[in-house]
């Protein structure tokens, strides 16, 4: 969907306004303006917004609420140009249309930053409209009246109608071409913190996952996937979970071995005890030293170059102060709280997927393909997501679950053990950094050299197309290198590209985590080469009035950093742009019993315009943990082709007890806003790892961090 | 399959389930309470947790052959009616979930151990809590809740604990 409004689409939503679903409200049997049926009053100017004639004013949400608030953070901005009391808005989750709610998918951090101008667009032409009505059941002119929480004032003589009553009015004035937007000066609920829509359901379980789904008749399943990749199933003994007396049916699937049962417990105890053959799949033999030796052999060779300034040959050949390291970075998995599961009915003439997912579009295709039927009789509705951080942009579940239940012809709830979702996740993969950097006699930073060796995500397993790709390079595998902002006259970043059986996915902030903790760390080395402070040897890179040199700026003064002193903790700083957001950070470490313990992270932030300053700083202390995770705890290794990792025990992730104190700074302007949900996490393992560096003098290339 | 009769949230309820089976699963697919969460299977992240006798209990490692007759299990749905529950009111307070999987296992282990410890420094939340995960790393939100609970709470019982 575009950025303006397209009149003739926005004409037809409002004469088919009647389907809008309204239904287990109360609504008074009369307008109180026409007296006519309310059935027939309800003013539907586009997909976000209903007005019911009983003041009941709906938001849909097209995005997907995985903890990131857009339940919350959406229609603050159309409830803003619409002048609504937000406390009375009831929010609502769309099923998947793209046709009507657009680009659905919910990743990139880019709900905000997207929907910011077509939201508040939406918002305004509604108010317009209202307005519009006022005037006319008035006979005043539009330029006399205002409004306010959901009412529109006629200010002279004091007359007043609320939104519901002037709802049935609406549908008849003619759409405004152009919706005047409000000033930010003006805004009283974009820029406050309005308390969540979804937090009273979280708070007393009625928060509704795809876990959750019950329906009548329904039958439970989970799936046993190959433990190689790239497996397939050889033979399965029946007989050997023939003690379980819930089990209905186990039968093979395009991904592995589905097992339906009477209920979960039966079908998880079930997918344990069986015995089952695999053949063994592209992966076999594959262990951790492999995958690192293709990293490393591909790490000599040039890669495609994406960007270039300056002569970075010619300099490193005559400069005789040069330093290089080599990064590395393990697979990650996401290890959502929720594993994956969704819920489908299959029935002759229509499909009903209930899942949690990033992309309800790419379900509802998945669904239509594998049932043949057309997507307009395909229905997925969207739960809440329990954790998404991009491993719910990939539908491999749904496609289970309608399979199964295409078989079954019953509801199905599809749920995978928590060992199959550790074991069959997209993982981030592992990547090499080769860094190099010169100086001049003086000690001044004349070249910066970064090769980026990592497979490509988006060319094995989204685009699909077979190894060596005719792209060298891919745009998202540079984020974050590509675009370094430090001014330096030879500069070289290129991309090799590799290959892997293993299934590769977005993890939060993608690229950008392991860019960024190779080029900050490396300028944390350049800095102490140069033998200038961290903080200014950056801002020496940096032009003075550029946001990044206005994060960095901010952290070091809120953090105090040029006078800290502290015996026994010690601080590092880093700085990263992703998803269009300017995010430093400084954290303070101690080394407890040779273990790094992070205390305290100090964090600036540019996101522009922020819509919810307190889901804003909670998205960016959300990163900062889950990144720290990374930083210091987990990682995914391989052995025999399979994954080592299974549970929680051998995937820790960090703990209350491990969380450091979180201070967020925002600095406010009025540039358009831009995402929050990834751009927190980048610049922590940096932060960390040079301050562990300024406490013991190891300098810390591959994480997690394993002191000596 | 046996019959069990559980007493939970204060309610008299009569199963047919396997004697293995998971308190975790009779709550859910048989009684239909899904605010208590499935995360692990083993006990490892604590989205499952009840109130058994209440004491904070990982339901998906006990099995309901392990539960004595006169056991009161209490779920997040039967902890109030109006959520009005102390750590409740302070997780609206502060807004404290995101994805909010793993919460009701969060509240039911914080409000057990609230009534234990009814005035906890940020340590003995550290160790009351830790074994409780969440992705979302909502950590520092749930630690300042469930001070300002235990605030309130005192504050509200003029400082006398039951």
């Amino acid at each position: 969907m575009g950025v303006t409004m397209n009149r003739r689409d926005f004409i037809k939503v409002v004469y088919t306004a009647g389907s809008g679903l309204v239904l287990g409200f109360y609504l008074p049997s009369t307008n109180k303006l026409s007296g006519k049926p309310l059935s027939s009053a309800l003013f539907e100017p586009n997909a976000w917004i209903k007005v019911q004639p009983d003041n009941i004013i709906r938001i849909m949400v097209g995005k997907s609420e995985m903890g990131q608030g857009v339940l919350t953070s959406l229609p603050m901005i159309i409830a803003e140009e619409m002048d609504l009391d937000f406390s009375k808005v009831v929010v609502e989750k769309a099923s998947a249309n793209r046709k009507k709610y657009g680009w659905q998918m919910t990743g990139g951090s880019n709900s905000v930053s997207g929907g910011y101008k077509k939201l508040r667009q939406a918002g305004a032409t509604a108010r317009e409209m209202l307005v519009m009505a006022a005037a006319q059941e008035w006979g005043v002119s539009k330029s006399e009246c205002k409004t306010k929480n959901g009412i529109v004032i006629h200010e002279s003589t004091g007359k007043e109608l609320s939104y519901g009553d002037l709802a049935e009015k609406a549908r008849n004035i003619e759409v405004p071409k152009k919706p005047i937007l409000k000033d930010k000066k003006d805004f009283s609920i974009i820029g406050q913190n309005v308390k969540r829509t979804d937090t009273l359901s979280k708070t007393n379980g009625t928060a509704q996952f795809g876990m959750d789904v019950q329906l009548d008749g329904m039958v439970y399943a989970t799936v046993v996937h190959s433990p190689v990749f790239g497996g397939s199933l050889k033979s399965f003994n029946q007989a050997s979970v023939r003690g379980i007396s819930d089990i209905i049916k186990i039968f093979e699937i395009e991904s592995g071995l589905a097992i339906v049962a009477k209920n979960t417990w039966a079908a998880l105890k079930a997918s344990k005890q069986i015995k089952i053959k695999w053949n063994q799949g592209e992966a076999a033999g594959l262990d951790d030293e492999k995958i690192r030796k293709v990293l490393i052999n591909a790490s000599k060779k040039k890669g495609s170059v994406v960007r270039k300034e300056g002569d970075v040959k010619k300099a490193l050949k005559s400069s005789k102060n040069i330093i290089e390291a080599l990064y590395e970075s393990p697979l990650q998995a996401h290890a959502t709280m929720e594993p994956m599961n969704c819920t489908a009915y299959v029935q002759k003439d229509k499909c009903q997927v209930w899942a949690g997912t990033q992309d309800p579009n790419g379900a509802r295709k998945i669904a239509s393909k594998i049932t043949g039927l057309s997507k307009k009789k395909v229905e997925v509705n969207v739960t809440f997501l329990g954790g998404g951080f991009g491993r719910r942009a990939f539908n491999d579940y749904v496609n289970e679950a309608v399979e199964i239940s295409k078989k079954m012809m019953k509801p199905v709830k599809m749920i995978w053990s928590r060992e199959e979702d550790m074991q069959h996740d997209y993982y981030r993969p592992s990547s090499v950094h080769v860094m190099k950097g010169a100086f001049d006699q003086n000690d001044n930073l004349t070249t910066f050299k970064h090769r980026i060796v990592a497979p490509s995500i988006l060319f094995t397993q989204v685009v699909k197309i077979p190894f060596p790709f005719k792209e060298k390079a891919d745009i998202i595998a540079v984020e974050g290198a590509k675009h370094l902002p430090y001014k330096i006259p030879n500069m070289q970043v290129d991309y090799q590209m590799t290959k892997t059986p293993i299934p590769l996915g977005w993890w939060r902030s993608v690229y950008n985590s392991q860019n960024a903790f190779a080029t900050e760390c490396f300028m944390d080395e350049l800095a102490e080469k140069s033998g200038k402070d961290p903080v200014q040897f950056r801002l020496g890179l940096l032009p003075k009035s550029s946001r990044d040199a206005g994060v960095i700026k901010m952290v070091a003064e809120k953090s105090g950093w040029n006078d800290f002193k502290n015996g026994t903790m010690y601080q590092g700083i880093s700085c990263h742009k992703s998803f269009g957001t300017w995010v430093a950070q400084v954290a303070r470490v101690s080394i407890e019993n040779n273990k790094v313990k992070v205390h305290e992270v100090f964090c600036a932030v540019d996101c522009g315009t922020v819509i919810n300053p307190a889901i804003v700083k909670a998205q960016i202390s959300s990163a900062i943990i889950f990144g720290l995770s990374a930083t210091l705890k987990s990682k995914i290794t391989m052995k025999n082709g399979r994954i080592s990792q299974s549970n929680f025990d051998d995937f820790d992730v960090l703990r209350m007890n491990e969380a450091p104190k979180i201070h967020v700074y925002l600095a406010e302007n009025d540039k358009a806003p831009k995402g929050v949900g990834e751009p927190g996490l980048p610049p922590i393992a940096p932060a960390v790892v040079n301050a562990v560096y300024a406490a013991t003098g190891n300098r810390i290339r591959n994480l997690p961090i394993q002191l000596g | 399959m046996s019959e069990f009769i559980l007493n939970i949230n204060g309610k008299q309820k009569t199963v047919n389930v396997d004697g293995d089976t998971p308190l975790l699963w009779v709550i859910r697919d048989t009684l239909g309470y899904t605010g208590t969460k499935f995360g692990c299977g083993r006990g490892l992240c604590g989205a499952c947790t009840i109130h058994l006798d209440g004491d904070a209990t990982r339901s998906c490692v006990t099995s309901i052959d392990m539960i004595e007759d006169d056991s009161e299990i209490t779920t997040i749905e039967g902890l109030t009616e109006d959520n009005s529950h102390p750590i409740q009111e302070a997780w609206l307070e502060g807004d404290v979930p995101q994805c909010g999987y793993c919460q009701s296992g969060q509240i039911m282990t914080a409000s057990a151990f609230l009534d234990r410890n009814p005035n906890p420094n940020e340590s003995d939340i550290d160790s009351a809590m830790k074994m409780n995960i969440c992705r979302c790393g909502t950590y520092p939100q749930i630690k300042k809740a469930i001070l300002s609970a235990a605030k309130n709470k005192v504050s509200s019982n003029g400082g006398d604990h039951e």
